[in-house]
């Protein structure tokens, strides 16, 4: 999450205190990111020192010193909201080296592993869900976020699902003859430095 | 009590080469006001327990308990007045009869039980106005979006005093906003005492549980535990990486 962009999000509605951008920004995460108000001052002073915003030069350091967004904080804000984060290359993900290394140790049951991250996640979404249960119908900022985390982990349980159904048929079938030679770029799956 | 309580069921389908193991030594039980999802993939043998557990199917061994009373002991005029009354079903296709209006589908089980139609349908209306449907009651299944039927479907399932609801895929065919509709309905209808069980492949709709019940290859091999204080995850934010990842 960009602290830097989101202040500046809500500066270019117009000019505020540093309070007032901790409580909004608390606000419209659905309170889901909490930020403390050292978090808030440090990036401002950042923001300051880059150009992206002004403050009221008179007023002093605290929480009644004013800031507005720059034309250039107003582009920048405009670049990064359309800028794509980087997911072109797979990340060096934990579980999908545990479940590979599972596969192929003697005497480790890799379904029984398989499971025992499935039931973790799920019992993490079921509390995820819970939250939303209880509070999304009013607060649209929050069921997003906690929408945003369910999606996340629900595609780590549909790995596990796919990879559990490729170890069954994988023991079922007898193995290939001959491999074919995987493109270069398949073998640098998942390892990303 | 466990409303409904399933002791080594086993299912087998065919005999000889052709024998397939369905379900294998199922143990589960479901209290009132209890929501429990059956997780796993195609043909590991959860629909096959959702029929057992609401008596369209005899288990190959072992006991189906509804209500206390053992299906086993049961005629088949009682099986089917307890299909009538007690048990709800919920499928992933809503079978709603297409030239019925919604408030007709609804009432329609009571009917068939003996119920005269007038009261059937203040009971059916009722019905749809408690699960906030009331606007549908007299359109066509053909005339409301795939949420809409299921949850028609849903308040046909629960009309009159049933107290358990069993529900297969009840949100597949539907996109995940429609699905979680369905997913809270189902709830408020189990939190006002009713047994619920969905089975489910999918991790979305399971969450909605208050215990998810894992099936591998008709066996049950773990379930969640009780869930924590969900506060907690709010402390520190979304969690980027769990333990044992």
């Amino acid at each position: 999450m960009s602290v830097r962009h989101a202040l500046l999000a809500l500066l270019s509605e117009g000019p505020k205190y540093g309070l007032q951008l901790r409580q909004e920004f608390e606000e419209r995460t659905g309170e889901v990111w909490p930020l403390n108000v050292g978090q808030v001052y440090t990036t401002l002073q950042r923001l300051e020192r880059d150009g992206l915003v002004e403050s009221d030069d008179a007023a002093e350091e605290g929480p009644q010193k004013g800031f507005r967004i720059t034309p250039r904080g107003a582009d920048e804000l405009a670049a990064w909201l359309r800028t794509p984060p980087d997911l072109s290359m797979p990340p060096r993900d934990e579980l999908v080296i545990k479940v590979l290394v599972a596969w192929r140790l003697p005497g480790v049951d890799v379904h029984e592993v398989i499971q025992t991250h499935r039931r973790y996640l799920v019992e993490l979404m079921q509390q995820w869900t819970h939250l939303k249960e209880d509070e999304a119908q009013f607060d649209l900022g929050f069921a997003l976020a906690v929408d945003a985390e369910l999606f996340r982990l629900d595609s780590v349980v549909r790995w596990l699902d796919t990879a559990d159904g490729r170890f069954r048929r994988a023991a079922a079938e007898p193995p290939a003859a001959a491999r074919p030679a995987m493109p270069r770029m398949r073998r640098r799956v998942g390892v990303r430095r | 009590m466990s409303y409904l309580e399933l002791r080594h069921v086993s299912k087998i389908y065919g005999e000889g080469p052709t024998e397939v193991q369905a379900i294998q030594d199922v143990d589960m039980s479901v209290e009132a006001g209890e929501l429990v999802a059956v997780m796993g993939p195609s043909g590991s043998g959860k629909s096959t327990l959702l029929t057992i557990a609401g008596s369209l199917e005899d288990p190959s061994s072992g006991q189906v308990l509804i209500g206390g009373a053992a299906l086993s002991k049961m005629s088949r005029a009682d099986k089917s007045r307890l299909r009538r009354r007690s048990i709800g079903y919920v499928f992933q296709d809503f079978n709603l009869l297409a030239g019925l209006t919604a408030a007709e589908n609804v009432s329609l089980p009571l009917e068939l039980d003996g119920v005269n139609a007038r009261k059937a349908r203040s009971i059916g209306l009722a019905a749809l106005e408690e699960l906030g449907l009331g606007e549908e009651a007299s359109r066509f299944p053909d005339e409301l979006s795939g949420g809409e039927r299921q949850r028609v479907a849903i308040a046909r399932a629960v009309v009159g005093n049933r107290q358990l609801l069993l529900a297969d895929e009840p949100s597949g065919a539907l996109d995940s906003v429609n699905g979680e509709a369905v997913m809270r309905l189902l709830l408020a209808v189990c939190r006002r005492g009713v047994a619920t069980v969905v089975v489910t492949h999918d991790a979305q709709l399971a969450s909605w549980a208050d215990r998810v019940v894992f099936i591998r290859d008709g066996r049950i091999v773990d379930q969640t535990l009780p869930p924590t204080a969900p506060e907690s995850l709010l402390q520190s934010g979304p969690p980027r990486n769990g333990p044992g990842r």
